[in-house]
């Protein structure tokens, strides 16, 4: 370490290295510049549907970074740019999908954007109905107990996501066959409009005692207590322990999507409030304390990142789209349907 | 050969495949130490062991959503519905999520997965324990639906289901479980999907059916045979892919056409089927397509009386026949 630092070190105990941080902090950049790019674009109509990230970075990049990528599986929902930033998404991919481009890798631009999916970074195709992934989970879970492989499967939603049947499904088969499984809910607040106390009578977390495993509750905003508690739930995991639920209490900073206006079920006051508390500039402000950087380093990282971004945004405009003769394609495995 | 009955057919057939395959495992409610309802893995637990044949909770959206989840990671699951009536609460992880998986991800992931069903009528089980469920998964894109209903058939076409890239919908009508017994060869083979069965050959009228129906269509045939009426038998076997191609080919000898089956008349396969021919064979007929079929009642009421009312039965079906060959 640099002589002058200040702040605690709390990233050596949890064996993360000087290059974790800065690979954690440049993903959280990252989706937090695409969200941004996204928006400009949607207001400037080229494109047509926008599912926002802002705010939960520190949650997703905490909680991702704590799987093997190659080997763990992820099992994501539609708000988790910056966690398939970790998996192995670029920024260009993200935009592939934003204009549903022939080479976005998800779905070949059938899907909406953000319906997160690509075998080769083992991160499993999703849908729009809520929480189907996460049974699709517990079966890979299953899958992997079976055949003794070392590796964990791990699941993202949101507190609405855990009043779905498939959901509570889930729980429960994951605590009768203790599998390796990873329960990740990013605890915004809201469903939509929907608010926490509508969805949930008690807390999230606690659901898990009922299904017999452990639940904890963390800052979603703190993206090293959400790594910390996710890294020992991952261990658990791995040591043949059985799956634990994660809840990570965070806030999205805009609206649901591109057609939606929270502005008629938030109060601003409530939203700047949060807004104090992005985990962006905390963690920056945890980098520096550890002198790992400093303000004319944040700045120049900042510059580039918003230039990498950029110019992704404009490659991925710029590409094809799907061939239309191609769209009758893969219904079947050994069918033509056309 | 040995003859079995279709239950058999079934229980011997899925043992086999987890002989021969680790992938290929069952899972459902009561499949373990009961053996299933229908006894259809009786002795499985034994074979297998608790991580092969899994008792899940009683949960059939779970049951769907488990198997993508094991078919994702390149396993062969077996899934009972106990019975087809049941399915309804995975509805939306076999439409939204099985059958759309391999389309969504253009190609990138696909769910090799069976969901075994028992269905049908006319054995007292009234509303929730009679349904016939083929039309509403066969209108889905993605997904391949049969409905075997001979020992043979159900064997070769288990077995391709198991081997099947997509996800199969395999309905065993639960009345045919003991009552039809036949040859089947002790020897792997395999039936293909989308391939019709001309059971009986005649000139006069084409019927067409599948699962218990066509047993039914084949005794009322074989009585008007003593009148001099031929009818032209074909088992469907397979909902979709269907083999419009051995239909057509029928209709163009016999030019009338009678579909059966137990699933409600509106929107049901005879509907597609007839209106397939009135694409593609219009000329061919002397008269309209005669649908047999239920009228748009819930499902199949209890008492002996109102369960007949419902059902087309042998005597029903050569009334029909012989009115329609005289047309
Ligand atoms: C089964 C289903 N019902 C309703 C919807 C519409 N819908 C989409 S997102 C959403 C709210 C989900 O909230 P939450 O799970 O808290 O996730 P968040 O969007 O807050 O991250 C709803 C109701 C849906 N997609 N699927
Ligand atoms: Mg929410």
């Amino acid at each position: 370490m640099k002589p002058g630092k200040q702040g605690k070190d709390r990233h050596t105990e949890l064996g993360l290295k000087e290059e974790d941080l800065l690979g954690m902090y440049r993903c959280m950049l990252l989706a937090r510049f695409c969200d941004e790019r996204q928006w400009s674009l949607n207001r400037q109509g080229k494109a047509p549907f926008v599912i926002p990230v802002s705010g939960h970075e520190g949650a997703q990049v905490g909680s991702a970074w704590a799987f093997e990528r190659g080997k763990d599986i992820f099992c994501p929902y539609y708000r988790d740019m910056a966690l398939v930033l970790v998996a192995g998404f670029t920024v260009y991919d993200v935009f592939l999908g934003l204009f549903g481009k022939a080479d976005d890798p998800s779905s070949g631009g059938r899907q909406m954007p953000a319906h997160w999916g690509s075998k080769a970074r083992n991160i499993i195709t999703g849908s729009s109905p809520i929480s189907t992934q996460v049974l699709h989970a517990a079966g890979l879970a299953l899958s992997k107990k079976i055949k003794h492989e070392d590796a964990i499967v791990g699941t993202w939603f949101g507190e609405g996501g855990t009043s779905e049947g498939d959901w509570h499904g889930a729980m429960n088969f994951a605590g009768i066959h203790a599998l390796p499984l990873i329960f990740v809910c990013e605890n915004n607040q809201y469903a939509i409009s929907v608010h926490e106390s509508r969805q949930v009578a008690g807390r999230v977390y606690k659901r898990a005692k009922g299904y017999g495993f452990p639940g904890v509750v963390g800052d979603g905003n703190n993206i090293l207590e959400c790594y910390k508690l996710t890294k020992e739930a991952v261990d658990r995991a791995r040591a043949g322990e059985g799956p634990t639920l994660i809840e990570l209490r965070t806030y999205r900073y805009y609206s649901h999507t591109s057609d939606d206006d929270d502005r008629t079920y938030r109060p601003s006051a409530e939203v700047q409030e949060w807004k104090r508390k992005d985990p962006i500039p905390r963690f920056e402000r945890y980098l520096k304390s550890v002198d790992v950087l400093d303000d004319s380093v944040i700045e120049e990282v900042r510059g580039a990142t918003k230039v990498e971004v950029t110019e992704a945004a404009k490659t991925a405009e710029a590409a094809d789209f799907p061939d239309p003769s191609t769209a009758a394609k893969n219904v079947f495995g050994d069918i033509e349907v056309v | 050969m040995t003859v079995k009955n279709v239950v058999q057919a079934v229980h011997d057939t899925l043992h086999e495949a987890m002989m021969l395959d680790e992938r290929v495992l069952v899972l459902g409610e009561d499949v373990g130490a009961r053996g299933g309802v229908f006894r259809a893995t009786m002795g499985f637990l034994d074979d297998f062991g608790p991580e092969r044949v899994i008792d899940t909770p009683l949960d059939e959206c779970l049951i769907a959503g488990l198997s993508i989840g094991l078919a994702l990671d390149d396993m062969r699951p077996v899934a009972e519905i106990q019975f087809a009536d049941f399915i309804y609460p995975a509805f939306n992880q076999i439409v939204s999520e099985a059958a759309r998986i391999r389309y969504r991800s253009n190609g990138d992931f696909g769910v090799p997965m069976v969901i075994r069903a028992p269905y049908g009528g006319g054995v007292h089980g009234a509303l929730y324990h009679s349904q016939s469920i083929e039309a509403l998964f066969a209108h889905v894109p993605g997904l391949k639906v049969v409905a075997p209903s001979t020992p043979y058939d159900v064997k070769g076409m288990l077995i391709h289901a198991i081997e099947d890239p997509d996800p199969v919908l395999f309905l065993e009508h639960k009345k045919t479980y003991r009552l039809i017994k036949g040859e089947v060869p002790d020897d792997r083979f395999t039936v293909p999907f989308g391939v019709a069965e001309v059971r009986r050959q005649g000139d006069d009228l084409t019927c067409v059916a599948y699962g218990l129906m066509w047993h039914l269509c084949l005794e009322a045939a074989e009585r008007l045979a003593g009148e001099g009426i031929e009818i032209e038998v074909i088992d469907l076997r397979s909902i979709y892919p269907l083999d419009m191609d051995t239909v057509l080919q029928s209709v163009g000898k016999t030019g009338k056409v009678m579909v059966v089956h137990e699933d409600n008349k509106f929107l049901g396969l005879g509907a597609e089927i007839s209106a397939q021919i009135g694409e593609q064979a219009l000329s061919e007929l002397d008269c309209p397509v005669v649908r047999i079929a239920p009228p748009h009642v819930p499902a199949m009421p209890y008492s002996p009386t109102l369960e007949h009312w419902y059902l087309p039965d042998a005597d029903r079906l050569e009334q029909e026949m012989r009115e329609l060959a005289s047309y």
